[in-house]
């Protein structure tokens, strides 16, 4: 049995370890280490290619991130206590968010924007004053964010209203019996308390963002994220620098996640207390 | 301002924000899987089944989910049910939670890059190259549907343990106790108890894994190599490529149906199942 759960740990692990092995391979060979170098990292990290697509993606991630959990938090404290067909509705649609592959979600924003612009543009340049250039709305940036908040905004929803339930109710109407207004009532009694469960939601929002190709791939326009990018170049083969890009951003993913974890747990204990 | 327009404030920008980048997304699938192809791609309003019956045409990515996505599954459950069991019953308890997070680690770094990992491992100078020196020749491995089926395993394996671990983690140690007690074979103390106990942890890991699949598009781009290709391979060649919108609405339309049919039939099956395992404990 013992044996058995050693097996798969390293079946989970050797291929990762691979990767950051051959990162630091000093020969440009996928299966010959030739010796220790960090040089593939120096490659990658003065690649304009790549240091624009990490920018991209940090930059989307971190927009994501922002709206998601603050409208993702509005939602799921309004929602309380809410029923009838509003409740249905929203219910509905974060389910369908979730079960909906990322691919199907990926075309349909990609089809409906495009033909909805399709309609804009020309109404736009006809009410812009004249001679002046019109905007022109094209698939890029705030399509990309606004295609990851939808989905990482239904996540945030989730992860904050288990944390509002499990909540004494009381607190809140000992605070309005207090004669605290509804705004501080929020900000005194609710807030420190689901923080924890809004901070988690922020940093896996913006994993979600930085790690996601497929919906990216499709909503993205011009832009290059650091997905596409690496996805472009596997499909023209396996350097050591992909390895080296790869490993990095593992090891930024983990960073994340274990800071979110440690909060996750900091606010339980909080709670229990 | 009222309690309701407080609400209605706080509400709106959520879900307009879903209305306008999902619902109104989805429903202009559904419209344009009913239209026809322009002459230089895109979209010509029309009202045609034409679409669907062309479905035919891309069969063989339908056939493809639909057989390796339970069979990925199927994998998953395999592989991850003895360790789930290991760490909820047989693991002590001073190492459980750290090495539950070693399981769940994974999940959380992209799958594009663990996928990748694999191209090096199944690749020509990977094990086809180490087979090799042991005397085995010409096998090949990447691009083959074993290769997509080990990256499936690879990459979905924390998604199944996970749910099992909680419900194996659940189960009351005592009942097993008492099912030696009374003369069971460890065999048959886990087939009767330990596993129908279990169900509920199978049946949410089996769902959530089969969903992820019958979407995937990454693991078979990149260990399919264009040879194994599930439905999601063949849409972004039809939007991206052929820019035949109404065709790829229909296969996506059709996609998300087959999905939510075998997803609410399988449903039905687990609870039939959870049904038979209360007449059981009954008696």
């Amino acid at each position: 049995m013992r044996l058995y759960a050693i097996c798969v740990y390293l079946f989970l692990y050797i291929p990762i370890g691979i990767i950051a092995l051959f990162s630091f391979n000093a020969g440009r060979h996928a299966s010959q280490f030739m010796g220790f170098s960090t040089q593939w990292y120096g490659r990658a990290l003065n690649n304009p290619f790549v240091m624009d697509a990490l920018e991209t993606s940090l930059l989307a991630a971190f927009i994501t991130a922002c709206l998601a959990s603050t409208l993702g938090t509005m939602a799921a404290i309004a929602l309380q206590g809410v029923k009838g067909w509003l409740r249905t509705l929203f219910d509905a649609m974060i389910y369908i968010a979730i079960m909906i592959p990322g691919i199907v979600i990926g075309i349909a924003t990609l089809i409906a924007l495009v033909t909805v612009f399709g309609w804009l543009n020309p109404l736009l340049a006809s009410l812009w004053p004249d001679g002046a250039n019109p905007p022109q709305l094209s698939m890029g940036m705030p399509t990309l964010v606004a295609a990851h908040t939808m989905f990482t905004m239904a996540l945030v929803i989730i992860i904050v209203r288990a944390r509002l339930s499990g909540m004494d109710r009381a607190l809140m109407e000992a605070s309005a019996d207090l004669f605290a207004t509804p705004w501080g009532t929020f900000r005194q009694v609710t807030l420190p308390l689901i923080a924890p469960a809004i901070l988690a939601g922020f940093l896996l929002s913006f994993t979600f963002s930085f790690d996601d190709f497929i919906i990216a791939f499709f909503v993205a326009g011009s832009e290059t994220t650091l997905p596409i990018y690496i996805f472009s170049s596997i499909r023209r083969g396996v350097t050591p620098e992909i390895n080296a890009i790869g490993t990095m951003v593992m090891g930024a993913s983990l960073l994340l996640l274990v800071a979110a974890q440690l909060l996750l747990r900091r606010g339980a204990s909080k709670s229990n207390n | 301002m009222t309690e309701r327009g407080r609400k209605a404030l706080l509400l709106a920008p959520a879900g307009i924000w879903l209305l306008v980048m999902l619902a109104l997304p989805l429903l202009v699938v559904f419209v344009f899987s009913f239209g026809e192809r322009g002459a230089a791609g895109g979209y010509v309003p029309a009202f045609t089944l034409e679409q669907y019956a062309n479905l035919p045409a891309r069969w063989t990515a339908f056939k493809n989910t639909l057989i390796l996505a339970p069979l990925g599954t199927i994998a998953a459950l395999v592989i991850a049910y003895p360790l789930a069991y290991f760490l909820a019953v047989r693991c002590s308890p001073k190492w459980r939670t750290s090495l539950l997070i070693l399981v769940i680690v994974p999940f959380w770094t992209s799958i594009l890059i663990r996928s990748y990992a694999w191209i090096f491992i199944l690749g020509g100078r990977g094990l086809p190259a180490l087979l090799e020196s042991i005397g085995i020749d010409d096998i090949r491995l990447i691009n083959t549907p074993f290769a997509v089926l080990v990256g499936i395993v690879y990459g979905y394996l924390p998604l199944m343990v996970f749910p099992i671990f909680v419900s194996l983690d659940k189960l009351d140690k005592r009942l097993l106790e008492a099912s030696a007690d009374l003369g069971s074979t460890p065999w048959r103390t886990f087939r009767q108890v330990t596993l129908p106990l279990s169900v509920p942890g199978i049946a949410t890991g089996c769902m959530l894994v089969f969903i992820l699949l019958m979407g995937e598009f990454l693991i078979p781009a990149i260990l399919g190599g264009g040879k194994v290709f599930f439905v999601g391979n063949a849409l972004v060649d039809l939007f991206l490529q052929s820019r035949n919108w109404a065709y790829g609405s229909a296969v996506a339309m059709t996609l998300v149906v087959v999905m939510l049919v075998t997803v609410s039939i399988y449903m039905k099956f687990i609870s039939r199942l959870g049904g038979q395992r209360e007449d059981v404990s009954l008696m």
